[in-house]
């Protein structure tokens, strides 16, 4: 039943690949992705890994498409028609097709117990997760301590990626463009005036952000983390700025709080490593931030999970805030 | 007992399916947008109420139930919310519900 179901959704993927590909109209693709995303959400989560259904669900379907419409707001929503044939990127897919369907023959079939991924670390986590953190989420276990180095750099990632898209955006305005259509809303008002999305909106943001502090502090018994209640607060707050307008979001929050949430979150994920090497274990070593090394393993991973939150949550607002008022500057 | 729950509970969920089935089929199939809006809200309401409403009763009195009826709670929040700001949009943007319309599928 459940690979009929995978079969299903696979097939679905594909077909929503190919919609995308074809269509002309940027607006219809946005879209067209966003159902992609959920889509492969689903996939995600028939195959056990809810941890990152969540994060596919969280920032592919919901964030992405936010920020792809901020961008389109700005691009205007019809492809520029390519003057080169379709031939040469035909051929490169067609190669890189017969290459993956060859690839897929080597691979191990779907929870093989030899396949080697499940025989080299995987089973020592398993194991030690319950010994060393005493708590039953092995994803967060993995991302926030065993492989705590990763994932600081990803934090990285993030800061890097946000202070890109800032200095891109804080550029000064280019000519505007005329074939551009505009939508016919005043952006800085959003839909105040519009009674029934504002209460609404009203009565479910505080849930949204109350679920995504619920992620980020229960991520180390449920699916969750620091990566995906970043993406819900923010997508909360995003809602928020709709309904209210960017002015009354930035009063809110302001972009100085949001890049100081980027920095500061990086920073404090590096600081929980230094204070673990003063203390006089390795970097990112959690077990001597507490004289008993399993809570000082849940300290040091309920404090990076902090890190990681401000800084995922303050870098998309901070870009999505840098789209408005690009759009209203231009 | 467990049986006439069961068999409700799958008359709930097949008549939830029904409903979304339509809805799918209206959505495709009517000719001007706010028509097929209106068959689109079919899958966000009752098929929303049948679907969820036939599960919990397969969950039973456990935390599953509860979540279902969270889940329902904030699907009928938004979708008729989503379904409104769709069709304020498109009058907004100068698209007008008319009598006797020529159909775009016709056009």
């Amino acid at each position: 039943m459940v690979t009929l179901f995978a079969v299903f959704l696979l097939t679905l993927l594909v077909l929503t690949a190919i919609a995308v590909v074809q269509t002309k109209n940027l607006f219809v693709a946005v879209m067209l992705m966003g159902i992609f995303s959920l889509l492969m959400a689903t996939v995600f989560f028939i195959l056990d890994a809810a941890d990152v259904a969540l994060t596919e669900a969280a920032v592919g379907a919901g964030i992405s498409t936010m920020l792809f419409l901020a961008t389109l707001a700005l691009t205007g929503e019809h492809e520029k028609p390519s003057k080169k044939g379709p031939w040469i990127s035909g051929l490169v897919v067609a190669i890189t097709s017969l290459i993956l369907i060859d690839a897929t023959f080597e691979q191990p079939y779907l929870g093989d117990p030899m396949a080697p991924v499940q025989q080299h670390v995987a089973p020592w986590y398993l194991e030690m997760t319950p010994e060393l953190m005493d708590f039953p989420n092995v994803v967060t276990a993995v991302l926030a301590s065993f492989r705590g180095y990763d994932t600081l750099g990803e934090v990285f990632v993030v800061l890097t990626a946000c202070i890109g898209v800032l200095f891109i955006l804080s550029a000064g305005p280019g000519a505007p463009n005329p074939k551009s259509p505009r939508i016919p809303t005043a952006p800085s008002v959003g839909l105040r005036h519009h009674l029934i999305p504002r209460v609404v909106g009203k009565l479910l943001i505080p849930f949204i952000v109350l679920f995504g502090l619920y992620v980020q502090f229960h991520g180390e018994y449920s699916p969750g983390g620091g990566f995906q209640a970043g993406a819900i607060i923010a997508a909360g707050m995003i809602l928020y700025a709709l309904l209210e307008g960017e002015k009354q979001a930035l009063k809110v929050l302001p972009q100085s709080v949001l890049i100081g949430m980027v920095v500061g979150g990086a920073m404090l994920y590096g600081m929980v490593g230094v204070v673990g090497m003063l203390m006089g274990g390795n970097f990112l070593d959690y077990s001597v931030l507490s004289s008993n090394p399993v809570s000082g393993q849940q300290i040091g991973i309920l404090i990076i999970e902090i890190g990681v939150g401000l800084a995922v949550c303050g870098a998309l607002l901070a870009i999505f805030h840098a789209f408005a008022a690009r759009r209203s500057v231009g | 007992m467990t049986t006439v729950i069961d068999i409700l509970s799958w008359v709930l969920l097949l008549a939830g399916s029904i409903f979304v089935f339509i809805g799918g089929i209206g959505t495709l199939r009517f000719p001007t947008f706010y028509t097929r809006l209106h068959a689109a809200s079919l899958t966000d309401g009752i098929g929303t109420i049948l679907i969820l409403g036939g599960l919990v009763l397969q969950a039973g009195w456990t935390l599953a139930a509860f979540k279902l009826l969270a889940i329902l709670v904030f699907l009928l929040l938004t979708g008729p919310t989503a379904a409104y700001a769709l069709a304020n949009a498109a009058d907004m943007s100068g698209m007008k519900p008319e009598e006797n319309e020529v159909s775009e599928v016709e056009k």
